[in-house]
């Protein structure tokens, strides 16, 4: 007895919990214990197992030995890596915008009064259930620069997949066409939320059409996008599984289109250099968190809260 | 006149729905033609578009090269587990994150949202090793492996259970429950909507991925159908017909189960989107 009066005298502010309050504290740790010991061990060890072993050479079987910044070194030297970057950064440039726009257009044009409406959604949204493996391989054979439809649709020659000046563009086209439906139905519910009202006032108004897109429907669609954009972004700057299927590394035109991700693979699982694997995983964090930055403070000129 | 300009409107709105979706079917519509033609017919110049018999030997060969039946099961087993660990642990700890009080909630939410924003592959080379050191290298396990626990499943659960008034929990202790009954009871069901959400999250993804597959499992016959195609590509780099007939049974079952459950499969991603 005296010894809990001296405890709560020396920590005057100490709130000892009651009983209730200490079975629902129990039975909360039990419950988010899984998945925090997991997190931990499956996340928060590796994260920092990558960060370490990007100052390390690996030496085989999972052991490593301190080269301090030579991974970095060599990564900032070697012309394949600031390739990489460069090619993550322009796919990101050759689908985010144009994708997303597409999106959009197609939420808008289905959220007008139209008939079959889920049908043709159902057929917007497919590839997103077709692994990126399976329908990289169709593309792939269209794209078949001897035999394939698009060339003879055309009448031409390309080497849509072969010549490192176009296949960047052959795999935009297709990580557009797979990401097309996604987008526009997170589009299409932000949409939809937007009340009829202001559209009835508008047209009293005699605002046209075009007028009314700019006004109502883009500004208060405008969170909906950048929750879009943001998440293509990230999505763009770890591109891979598309990139490995469409070119693969006898392909003339690899090195033009390999990805951060990609060469991270290659590096790390295919040449056995985790640490330089490693150095590279890093810098593509470092990546995604600089962009993710830079967008979150655009968006302040842009997205419209207020609603 | 304002009438016939609607009119116009809307036939641009459907002749633009209806080319897009040409565009999106095009590629499935070729692939099914394809794998029914030989390899002669896939290479005439100006190319025939029907095939001129309906043959299924590409099917035959596909099947030949790569153990289908075992691809299809390991990858139903590893999105089976996955689903399982996703909805019961992420379930379990977004209901505790959301509705219970404890010290050092924060702090453990906060390792949830890092995982979310760190991209997966910072993760990959340290989490195989461990595979290959505990010696599951070429198992289920080792594709269920880093799906053991869902972060996004926890934070996208912990909306759900933040959506139910406390009340409902109140009540449910009054009537005798103790926190493990009021969640499995009371709380556990009023989240069905979103559990199917994360059901279909974990399914489509899980199927998508390719880089975890490759690494894990290099044996043939415990390959996923994912891992499996990228196998397949470099065997017949030339006979289409057979890549194409591999990828359509690759893609089928998501398929089929799409078209059954589209809506889910929608409202599931329009859910959880923005992740």
């Amino acid at each position: 007895m005296t010894a809990t009066t001296t405890k709560t005298v020396r920590r005057p502010n100490a709130r000892r919990l009651s009983r209730a309050a200490r079975t629902e504290r129990n039975w909360a740790l039990i419950m988010v214990a899984p998945t925090i010991l997991g997190l931990l061990i499956l996340n928060v060890w590796p994260f920092l197992q990558t960060i370490y072993a990007s100052f390390c050479n690996h030496l085989g079987f999972g052991y490593y030995e301190f080269t301090g910044l030579d991974n970095y070194i060599n990564m900032f030297k070697s012309a394949d890596f600031w390739k990489a970057t460069w090619n993550t950064v322009y796919f990101c440039i050759l689908t985010v915008p144009i994708g997303v726009f597409l999106a959009l257009l197609v939420a808008i044009l289905l959220n007008s009064k139209v008939k079959f409406k889920s049908g043709f959604r159902t057929v917007f949204f497919l590839p997103m259930v077709c692994a990126p493996a399976a329908v990289t391989m169709v593309w792939r054979w269209i794209f078949n620069s001897e035999y394939g439809i698009l060339n003879q649709i055309l009448g031409t020659h390309i080497n849509w997949i072969t010549n490192p000046n176009v296949a960047m563009i052959s795999c935009a086209i297709v990580a557009i066409w797979s990401a097309i439906g996604y987008d526009a139905v997170l589009l299409l519910s932000g949409l939809q939320n937007i009340s009829k009202s202001y559209y009835e006032a508008a047209s009293l108004d005699g605002a046209s059409k075009v007028t009314q897109f700019f006004h109502i429907t883009l500004p208060m669609v405008s969170p909906t996008l950048f929750v879009v954009l943001i998440m293509r972004l990230m999505a763009s700057l770890k591109v891979y599984d598309l990139i490995y299927m469409m070119v693969e590394d006898t392909n003339p035109a690899l090195t033009s289109v390999q990805s951060l991700i990609y060469l991270f693979y290659r590096e790390s699982f295919v040449a056995g250099n985790r640490g330089y694997g490693s150095a590279i995983a890093v810098w593509t964090v470092l990546l995604i968190g600089i962009v993710t930055v830079v967008q979150f403070i655009g968006q302040k000129k842009w997205v419209n809260y207020d609603v | 006149m304002k009438h016939s300009s609607q009119k116009t409107g809307r036939i641009i709105t459907y002749a633009a729905l209806i080319i897009g979706s040409i565009i999106m079917i095009f590629p499935f519509v070729w692939m099914i033609l394809t794998s029914s033609k030989t390899v002669s017919e896939s290479m005439q110049v100006p190319p025939s578009i029907l095939p001129a018999h309906l043959i299924l030997s590409n099917f035959a060969e596909a099947v030949k090269s790569l153990p289908f039946a075992n691809m299809y099961l390991n990858t139903a087993l590893m999105i089976l587990f996955r689903v399982i660990f996703a909805v019961v642990f992420s379930s379990m700890a977004g209901y505790a994150f959301a509705q219970l009080k404890f010290k050092g909630k924060n702090i453990l939410f906060s390792i949830v949202l890092m995982q979310m924003m760190l991209p997966s592959q910072i993760f990959i080379i340290p989490q195989y090793q461990m595979v290959a050191r505990l010696g599951i290298a070429n198992t289920i396990a080792a594709l269920v492996f880093p799906g053991i626990v869902s972060a996004f499943g926890t934070f996208f659960l912990r909306q759900a259970y933040m959506g139910i008034p406390k009340e409902v929990g109140e009540a449910a202790y009054l009537d005798g429950c103790n926190h493990w009954q009021t969640f499995t009871k009371v709380m556990f069901p009023l989240t069905s909507s979103s559990v199917a959400a994360l059901t279909v999250f974990t399914a489509v993804f899980a199927y998508a991925d390719l880089m975890w597959p490759l690494v894990v499992n290099s044996d043939l016959n415990m390959m996923t159908l994912s891992s499996g195609l990228a196998t397949l590509r470099g065997q017949f780099s030339t006979n289409f017909p057979v890549l194409m007939a591999g990828s359509l049974l690759a893609m089928l079952p998501m398929v089929v189960l799409y078209l059954i459950f589209q809506r889910q499969f929608i409202e599931g991603v329009a859910m959880t989107g923005g992740k």
